[in-house]
């Protein structure tokens, strides 16, 4: 500050009001009402950055490798979202997936249970298993971290003692299988499991951006209190966010029974952080009331463009580990920044 | 006189084993503004959550227009026409003025649109609440697709007090409305009051500030150590009168409560 100037001209209220907002505050407002634009600026950035690091990076067939290794986690993100966005978090859905997608195998080839039947089956499971967390959290006031831990176990362990020990391979025909079919679109080759992990961002981003319920949401987790102040009924909005982030789970599920060509207790372990990570990447606060669903998806898609440029690059696995780790730093960073904003 | 058009019967309200309310009562007529006034403790809080749905009372019966009622959650309150501006505001930061205008009584697209697809009509509220808060003279709100969290102390007061104004059909209760105002605004929210009281709702304004609220209310209810120490009116006692027996220097005689 110049402190000579502002002594020969003294500043007033209305200079204040009426200086024009340096460049770092009109750069935080509108990352303040657009909180998906930075997630989207970092992946814009780190898709050119890799294109110098390997020439393979931008060939079609490599980036539709990074879209299908996108749709498991970028689907789970999507339910991930909805739990973060009510100022909670969710260890379980990783779980809960895994479980989901071993009973829907297993349905088939175990019990000639019909596809549809047994992917219907495996859907309902995940939807009750998180009504489950949805119940202690809104009922039994616990908190979220604390109750999905415990689930974490539980739905691991029922995993891993269901499977005994055992993977299960479908008939490449299965109807199961649907999701990790390809067609192509010139050079891409895409599944339909990234297909429907898209349809699913558009019904969650629909759902948060032009219903009711959506902005129920927000303002539960925004603030619990002054939402059931307000006449809003914030147990059924807790309750159906976990419900909805069942749902979301399924479709995670089906997409990795596809990518796994059946059931694999040990398959999708990291799914779980991955997908929180994802969101906070995306730019969703996890402190509730904030962020965007397409967000998360961009923030899957950056952490598995920096996987896909790295392993390239020819670098060290060890350094995507590092990456993700730091920009997961540098987003919780900026979201504390942007929440600091004053109009 | 008119029958009331909220009554309170031997509310009693407990905190394990402090005790809240030791059975008040309180009456409200029609068209007017009933100043509830007691110190620190006095139970004025737990009162207006009681009448609000806010809290459930532990004992005692609420009457609106004489028939009696059981509220469980803020909704009951709502749905029977009462309204309510918490001290803490009530407000949602990130949703913006009008999405907080309409918080929990979101209005839906016609037809598959709203039917089905369950979609808002933003654009309707967003005209509605501007025309709305444009009636109420709040010239604090400006663009009302601000963020709540971008206003100032004052400007999330008209928010909540703009929300109140908007459904209140019967009552509309206000817990400090003026607290967290600046010079000019606690004017502006009197005026308020006196508009609501014109329109024929009944007002329950709590306030620290006995200027304002010998200014403004017809009746004065004052709540000392969880009970009704009585209700004076500006014109029967003076505002010495008033914190004399809010703390118990004095009391009122039987056949001064009116």
């Amino acid at each position: 500050m110049d402190v000579t100037r502002s002594l020969e001209t003294p500043i007033t209220a209305e200079d204040v009001l009426h200086r024009r907002p340096s460049f770092g505050e009109r750069v935080q407002q509108i990352l303040h009402g657009r909180p998906a634009l930075s997630p989207a600026i970092v992946l814009v950035l780190a898709c050119i950055a890799f294109s110098f690091v390997s020439d393979r990076f931008l060939r079609p067939e490599n980036l539709s490798l990074v879209a299908q290794q996108t749709a498991v986690v970028g689907s789970l993100a999507a339910g991930q979202t909805l739990i973060i966005l009510t100022a909670g978090v969710d260890l379980s859905i990783g779980a809960i997936m895994v479980l989901s997608s071993l009973v829907m195998s297993k349905l088939v080839f175990d019990h000639g249970v019909p596809g549809v039947l047994a992917l219907l089956i495996g859907a309902l499971l995940a939807v009750v298993a998180q009504a489950v967390n949805g119940l202690l959290v809104a009922r039994i006031k616990l908190p979220p971290f604390i109750v999905t831990l415990g689930t974490l176990g539980i739905f691991t362990a029922i995993t891993l003692i269901y499977a005994k020990g055992q993977t299960v391979t479908l008939s490449p025909d299965a109807f199961l299988l649907w999701t990790g079919k390809t067609f192509d679109i010139g050079r891409f080759h895409i599944t339909y499991g990234v297909v429907l992990m898209l349809v699913l961002y558009v019904v969650v981003a629909f759902a948060l951006r032009y219903t009711a319920w959506g902005r129920h949401l927000y303002a539960v987790g925004d603030d619990a209190e002054a939402s059931r102040l307000t006449g809003i009924s914030v147990n059924r909005v807790l309750l159906s966010a976990y419900m909805a982030a069942g749902l979301a789970i399924a479709v995670a599920a089906w997409i990795l029974v596809g990518r796994v060509a059946g059931g694999d207790p040990n398959s999708g372990i990291n799914a779980n952080l991955e997908s929180i990570t994802a969101v906070v990447i995306g730019g969703t606060s996890l402190f509730g009331g904030r962020g965007v669903v397409m967000g998360s998806l961009i923030g899957a898609l950056i952490v598995q463009v920096f996987k896909n440029g790295l392993a390239l690059g020819g670098y060290d696995p060890n350094y995507q580990v590092l990456a993700v780790g730091v920009l997961v730093i540098v987003a919780v960073s900026v979201d504390q920044w942007i929440r600091r904003v004053k109009a | 006189m008119t029958a009331p058009v909220l009554e309170a019967k031997g509310l009693v309200k407990l905190f394990g084993r402090v005790v809240g309310l030791a059975g008040v009562d309180l009456t409200l007529y029609p068209g007017e503004v009933l100043a509830v006034i007691g110190d620190n403790g006095a139970g004025k809080s737990t009162l207006i959550k009681c009448l609000s749905g806010a809290m459930v009372p532990d004992e005692g019966g609420i009457l609106v227009d004489g028939a009696e009622v059981h509220f469980r959650r803020p909704q009951d309150a709502q749905a029977a026409g009462i309204e309510t501006v918490y001290q803490t505001l009530a407000v949602a930061p990130a949703l913006d003025i009008a999405s907080n205008l309409y918080l929990g009584r979101e209005q839906r697209r016609k037809g598959v649109l709203g039917s089905f697809f369950r979609m808002l009509d933003t654009r309707g509220m967003n005209r509605h609440a501007s025309e709305h808060i444009k009636t109420l003279g709040i010239s604090t709100l400006q663009n009302i697709s601000q963020a709540v969290e971008t206003l100032s102390g004052g400007q999330r007061q008209a928010v909540a007090v703009a929300r109140a104004a908007a459904f209140g059909s019967k009552v509309v209760i206000l817990d400090e409305p003026t607290d967290a105002l600046g010079v000019r605004e606690p004017e502006q929210v009197l005026r308020l009051i006196r508009d609501l009281r014109e329109r024929g709702l009944a007002i329950i304004l709590i306030s620290h500030n006995m200027p304002q609220v010998f200014d403004v209310a017809d009746r004065i209810h004052i709540q000392r150590l969880g009970r009704c120490a009585g209700v004076v009116t500006p014109q029967s006692h003076s505002m010495e009168d008033a914190v004399a027996i809010m703390t118990g220097a004095k009391m009122v005689g039987a056949d001064e409560t009116t």
